[in-house]
């Protein structure tokens, strides 16, 4: 090759890169470090001009109502996560073995488990809310009919059963989701294996705890830590059950809610300024960023070193 | 793959189970469809089960009372344009970091990928202080720019290693031809990346048409609301006509709804390629 022909061949490659990287670097990658340069600075307004160093962190985690605030949000996102991992991770599991059998209608199954991933987080939380309402819904109804009348109070009006209430709620919605992602990596397990497990003798218990499991222990990293990152900047279900305020009295308040009130609202209406939404921001930027090197390293560094070794 | 068929007629105990997990996840969205199509009067006196009489009453009010139509067309707009660029971003994009070697395309493609665990939620208040700069806050120009970059970092990870796979031959026997590079790009590579470009599309649909977060912190007029901001508002004004809110619910639902079941296969194979190659 000539090496004009050679320099003919290269102009166009930055100008393909062009429109990606200037959109994304400007629109993705800068917003995140401008909030995070914003976090040093405080004011009113939407350009916060005093520079106050860590003075926002400061207020953040030592003053009321701001620490009250930030570490209740840590708090209930944590239980948030934890409850969603259960159902919609863990049933979503066997679900997903269940489901992955070859059995009349088992495609039906896999089509359907996706439908409510497809509706707006929105528009799940509203229906629950009305599905929970003691005059129109039919949750009470459920349990009237069962016999457990006892357990009928305001699902979503007492704080002590706000938040699980919809973490479940998210969890229903996204376990086809998890369902879609396990049965594809079930599907992809060799069936030799399997046979030969069921040859052994394996039942179906055996087969999931020496087989299936450990063949899907990537696939469970990617979905665990999807939700984790998809937990801790969860608003849309709060918003629609329990208002931006995180009702009642705070107890589904999340770190999204917490960051759309900090920084967007009105200070009546629990705003906080620009300077200490962006330091909320900041701080879920944190626990986002470390989730996922935790992720990176037990679930990809310990699998590549395992097959290294072998 | 030929797996043995077993009937789970063996196991009516696990048979129960995929019933009551089948029957939560359609009759809510079922009964709030239903709703939607009932007479206010028999929301109450019929709550649960099918219309015995079937209006429009409430969808008619829905329409009336707002600019439905105009949500309705600029949630079509944002997301049938924001999925355009997507694609012809990322492929132009993944075409140039898999097909050729050149100082920094390790980093580029990194660079890129970062962003598929980068919440660009997090970013909001850059996001809006730039579209106050320029003058695009209160736009839809400004969801599509926000949801352009947000789709980058998948498409380019998806289309990238589809690429790959095309073989140089393909691209060889074109320069020989006298065929240049952006010409193979735009006559072999794009019909090959076809099927990428589908699931690139299918998945970024919904993610763009149901979002909340973006029309609520940078839309304020009443003409440039998207359907999700519409349906919380409308939801929190009119929330004891419970005709008009299932209406509400209903119209943002469908459209992505019916687009999942005719499209059900092709999301399968755009989700799960994603994963099992991470």
């Amino acid at each position: 090759m000539s090496r004009i022909y050679r320099k003919k061949i290269r102009y166009f490659i930055p100008l393909f890169l062009l429109a990606g990287i200037i959109i994304y670097t400007v629109f993705l990658v800068v917003p995140i470090f401008n909030s995070m340069f914003l976090s040093f600075y405080t004011g009113s307004g939407m350009s916060p001009s005093e520079f106050t160093g860590f003075g926002n962190y400061t207020k953040l985690f030592t003053q009321f109502p701001f620490k009250d605030r930030f570490f209740n949000a840590f708090r209930n996102n944590v239980k948030f996560f934890l409850i969603v991992t259960l159902i919609q991770n863990v049933i979503g599991f066997f679900m997903a073995v269940l489901i992955s059998r070859k059995f009349l209608g088992s495609r039906f199954f896999r089509r359907i488990s996706f439908l409510p991933t497809t509706l707006s987080v929105l528009v799940v939380g509203f229906l629950f809310s009305l599905m929970l309402n003691p005059v129109w819904g039919f949750f009470d109804k459920i349990l009237e009919f069962l016999r457990l009348d006892f357990l009928i109070r305001p699902w979503l009006g007492d704080p002590a059963t706000a938040l699980p209430v919809i973490a479940i709620v998210v969890s229903w919605q996204f376990m086809g989701e998890s369902i879609l992602f396990y049965t594809a990596g079930i599907d992809a397990i060799d069936i030799e294996i399997l046979e030969a497990a069921r040859i052994d003798g394996a039942g179906p218990l055996a087969e999931i705890r020496y087989i299936i499991f450990p063949s899907l222990l990537p696939i469970i990293g990617i979905v665990t830590i999807l939700i984790f990152i998809g937990d801790f900047t969860q608003f849309d279900i709060v918003y629609a059950m329990a208002t931006s305020m995180g009702n009642p009295a705070y107890s589904t308040d999340l770190f999204g809610s917490l960051f759309y009130r900090a920084a967007f609202s009105s200070p009546e209406r629990g705003g906080w300024g620009m300077g200490m939404g962006a330091a909320v921001a900041a701080i879920m930027f944190l626990i986002v960023f470390v989730g996922v090197v935790f992720w990176l390293y037990v679930f990809r560094m310990r699998g590549l070193k395992n097959k290294e070794g072998a | 793959m030929a797996r043995t068929k077993k009937t789970l007629a063996t196991r009516p105990f696990l048979y129960i189970i995929l019933l009551i997990y089948a029957v939560s996840i359609l009759y809510p969205i079922f009964l709030m469809l239903l709703t939607s199509f009932k007479e206010n009067k028999e929301i109450f006196t019929n709550p649960y089960g099918i219309p015995r009489v079937i209006t429009l009453g409430g969808y008619i009010k829905l329409l009336k009372i707002s600019n439905y139509m105009v949500y309705f067309k600029n949630s079509i707009i944002v997301t049938v344009t924001s999925i355009f660029f997507i694609s012809v971003i990322s492929s132009l994009v993944s075409f140039v970091i898999a097909k050729y070697r050149f100082f920094g395309n390790k980093f580029i493609y990194f660079y890129f990928i970062a962003g598929l665990i980068i919440p660009i939620k997090l970013g909001t208040i850059g996001i809006l202080q730039t579209m106050l700069k320029i003058h695009l806050f209160d736009n839809i120009i400004s969801l599509i720019i926000v949801y352009v970059a947000m789709g980058i970092p998948f498409g380019v990870f998806i289309l990238t290693d589809f690429i790959r796979m095309i073989p140089e031959e393909l691209s060889n026997s074109a320069r020989i031809d006298g065929c240049s590079e952006p010409k193979i790009f735009y006559k072999i590579i794009v019909p090959l990346i076809r099927p990428a470009l589908a699931a690139v599309a299918i998945i970024n649909f919904i993610p763009i048409w149901n979002d909340f977060w973006f029309p609520l912190v940078l839309i304020r007029s009443d003409n440039m609301k998207t359907v999700p901001l519409a349906t919380a508002l409308l939801y929190g004004q009119y929330e004891t006509n419970f005709g008009l809110v299932f209406s509400v619910l209903s119209m943002a639902s469908l459209p992505v709804i019916i687009f999942y079941l005719i499209l059900a296969r092709q999301f399968v194979k755009g989700l799960t390629s994603g994963a099992l190659k991470g």
